[in-house]
C-alpha cells in the first residue's frame, strides 16, 4: 500500500513536472510555429522548386499519407517499416552499448587496476569516428544483418557511457567515503549506498548523449549499405529518384524517433532520480 | 572487571605521532608525543591554529589514518576494532548527507550499513531526529534545510547507532555565530540525555570552554600538546554561563596559551 502510494506521488511529481514546463517550452513551441510557417511562405512566394527544399505542408502531408497507409490493415508503408528497422538497430545498439558501458565502468571501480589501464584507450576511442568501422561491420556482420548496425551504434555509446559512469564512480566526495569507512563499510556496501547513487547523474547525462547518437549512428551506418527498409537506404534512394518530399518525410520521422528517445531517457532519469526533479523544481 | 579507581578511559594515547612522508624531504611531523587520556562521559575540546594537528588527532583515533609511531587505544581496542565495532560516531565541518536521500533514510544510513531491521532502522532514527528535534523534517532532503539543520541531521545520524564515543571535526564552524551558539547549547543537552563521550575540534576560544571539562591546547609544526586547561564552571552551562568572571578567565587563560604556544 505504502509502496503504492509512493508510486503514485512520485508519477504525479513527473506529470507536475510536464505541466510546469508546457508554459515554460511556450517560446520554443512559438519559434517552431514562426520557423515553419516562414519556410513555406518563402517556397511559395520565391517559387523554390521540391527538389531544392519542398513546403512543410507537402512534407506533412506525404507523412500522414504514409502514416495512414501503416495504420490500414491489408495496406503497407514503406516508410514506416524503414522507421520500424532503423528504431530497433538504434534501440538494440543502445541497450548493448548503454549496458555494457555501465558494467565495464562497474568491473573498473571494483578492480581499480583495470580502470587505470583502460581509460586512456576509451577516451582516445571516443573522440574517433566510429562511423568510419561501419563498412567493416558490414563484413563481418552482413550487409542486410541488423546486427551491423546494431554493433555500429553500441560502439558509438559505449564510450561515452563508460567514460561518464567512471566518473560517476571514482569522483566521490572524500568526506562521505570517511564517513563510509567510519561505519566500517565494505567496498560493496560503499558501491551500492554512495557511488552508484553518486554516478546516476553522470549516466542519465550520457544516455541522454547516448539516445540521439544511436539514432544518428543507425541512419548514417544504413547510408553504407543495408536493406531497403531502413531510413538510411529510403532516404538515399528517394533523393537519388528525385522524390524529395519522401526523402524530407523520413528525415521528419527520424528526427521524431530521436527526439522520443531522448524523452523516455529524460522520464526514466525523472522516475529514478525524484529528488533531481524536485530539486529542479524548488529552483 | 576494570581497577574502581582507574576506570578504563575511552581514548588512551600514549606517545604518538603521526609523520607524514618520512625520511623524505616533504617530512612532515603532524602530531608529535601525543599523552592524551580521555574518561567515559567526558567532553574534551582540541583547540589550536591550523596546522597544529587537531584534526589528524581525531582522524587517528577515528582509525581513518594510522600512527607512525606509540600506542592509541579506544575503549582499551585498537582503533580498528573500535571502528569495526562502531564505537564512535562522526561528524565533520559540512553536513556530509547524502543528496539522493531524506533526512531520515540519511540518519538510517549507519544503520543500514550494519545491518539492523528496517522496523529497528526507523524507530532510532525517529528517536535520533527527535533528540535533535527536528522530529518533523524527516521526509524533506537535505539541499531543503538551512546549514544549521543540516549539521544537527549529521549529528543524529552520528548518534542513531548510540556510540559510546562522538568524535566531532569542527562540526559548527561554518555556521554563523548565533546558530553556533544554541547548537552549543543543544550539543550539550544531547551529551547530558546520551551519555555520549565527545572529543570536539574547534578553532573558537569561547565555544570550546563554554563546552569543555577540559579543553586540550595545541600548537603547531610539530603538532603537540601544550597543555590541557580543566574547565571548572559547573554544568548545566546556560545562556547566562558566558557572562560569569569564571568563563572569561577561562577565556583568557585559553587564549593566552595559545598566544605563547604559538611564539615558541
Amino acid at each position: 500500500m505504502a509502496e503504492a502510494a509512493t508510486m503514485q506521488s512520485k508519477s504525479d511529481a513527473i506529470w507536475a513536472g510536464w505541466r510546469r514546463n508546457i508554459p515554460q517550452a511556450l517560446p520554443a513551441i512559438l519559434t517552431a510555429v514562426v520557423v515553419l510557417l516562414l519556410w513555406e511562405v518563402a517556397v511559395r512566394v520565391f517559387d523554390i522548386r521540391a527538389f531544392i527544399l519542398p513546403k512543410p505542408s507537402d512534407i506533412l502531408i506525404e507523412f500522414l499519407n504514409e502514416l495512414r497507409l501503416f495504420v490500414t490493415p491489408g495496406s503497407q508503408s514503406i516508410l514506416f517499416e524503414a522507421a520500424k528497422t532503423t528504431f530497433w538497430s538504434a534501440f538494440g545498439g543502445f541497450v548493448i552499448g548503454c549496458g555494457a558501458g555501465i558494467l565495464v565502468a562497474l568491473a573498473t571501480a571494483r578492480w581499480t587496476v583495470l580502470s587505470e589501464a583502460t581509460m586512456p584507450f576509451a577516451i582516445a576511442a571516443n573522440s574517433v569516428p566510429i562511423i568510419a568501422f561501419a563498412p567493416i561491420m558490414n563484413n563481418w556482420f552482413g550487409i542486410l544483418n541488423p546486427a551491423s548496425k546494431m554493433a555500429i551504434v553500441a560502439i558509438i555509446v559505449f564510450f561515452p557511457t563508460m567514460i561518464n559512469t567512471v566518473r560517476g564512480l571514482t569522483l566521490v566526495d572524500k568526506r562521505q567515503l570517511d564517513l563510509m569507512t567510519s561505519y566500517a563499510a565494505g567496498g560493496f556496501k560503499i558501491l551500492r549506498a554512495l557511488r552508484i547513487p553518486n554516478a546516476l547523474p553522470f549516466i542519465f547525462s550520457a544516455l541522454r548523449v547516448a539516445s540521439s547518437l544511436s539514432v544518428i549512428g543507425a541512419v548514417v551506418a544504413e547510408f553504407f549499405g543495408a536493406p531497403r527498409t531502413t531510413l538510411g537506404v529510403y532516404i538515399t534512394q528517394q533523393a537519388a529518384s528525385v522524390n524529395f518530399t519522401k526523402a524530407w518525410a523520413a528525415i521528419l520521422i527520424s528526427s521524431i524517433i530521436g527526439i522520443a528517445f531522448y524523452n523516455v531517457v529524460l522520464l526514466a532519469e525523472r522516475w529514478v532520480m525524484p529528488w533531481q526533479t524536485k530539486r529542479r523544481q524548488a529552483n | 572487571m576494570a581497577d574502581r579507581a582507574m576506570p578504563q578511559p575511552v581514548i588512551a594515547a600514549h606517545e604518538v605521532s603521526k609523520i607524514y612522508n618520512p625520511d623524505s624531504e616533504e617530512q612532515v611531523i603532524a602530531l608529535q608525543d601525543i599523552h592524551l587520556d580521555v574518561q567515559a562521559g567526558e567532553f574534551v575540546s582540541l583547540i589550536g591554529p591550523s596546522g597544529c594537528g587537531k584534526s589528524t588527532l581525531l582522524r587517528l583515533i577515528a582509525d581513518l589514518i594510522q600512527p607512525t609511531q606509540g600506542d592509541l587505544k579506544i575503549n582499551g581496542k585498537t582503533p580498528r576494532d573500535a571502528r569495526v565495532d562502531q564505537d564512535y560516531g562522526m561528524v565533520f565541518q559540512s553536513a556530509t548527507l547524502l543528496d539522493w536521500r531524506t533526512v531520515q533514510k540519511n540518519i538510517e544510513l549507519p544503520l543500514e550499513i550494519m545491518g539492523f531491521s528496517s522496523q529497528e532502522r526507523r524507530t532510532r532514527a525517529q528517536a535520533a531526529l527527535q533528540l535533535v528535534e527536528l522530529e518533523k523534517f524527516g521526509k524533506h532532503y537535505p539541499w531543503q534545510l538551512s546549514g544549521g539543520m543540516q549539521q544537527r541531521v549529521s549529528i543524529a545520524r552520528a548518534l542513531a547507532f548510540k556510540p559510546s564515543l562522538l568524535l566531532m571535526d569542527e562540526p559548527f564552524g561554518a555556521l554563523d555565530e548565533f546558530t553556533r551558539e544554541r547548537m552549543n547549547m543543544e550539543l550539550l543537552r544531547i551529551w547530558d540525555e546520551t551519555d555520549t563521550t565527545i572529543v570536539f575540534v574547534t578553532h573558537s576560544i569561547p565555544e570550546a570552554v563554554f563546552l569543555s571539562n577540559r579543553v586540550v591546547v595545541m600548537s603547531p609544526r610539530p603538532g603537540r600538546i601544550t597543555t590541557i586547561v580543566d574547565i571548572d564552571l559547573p554544568y548545566p552551562r546556560v545562556f547566562e554561563t558566558r557572562e560569569q568572571p569564571r568563563y572569561y578567565e577561562k577565556v583568557t587563560e585559553v587564549r593566552e596559551l595559545l598566544r605563547d604556544a604559538h611564539e615558541v
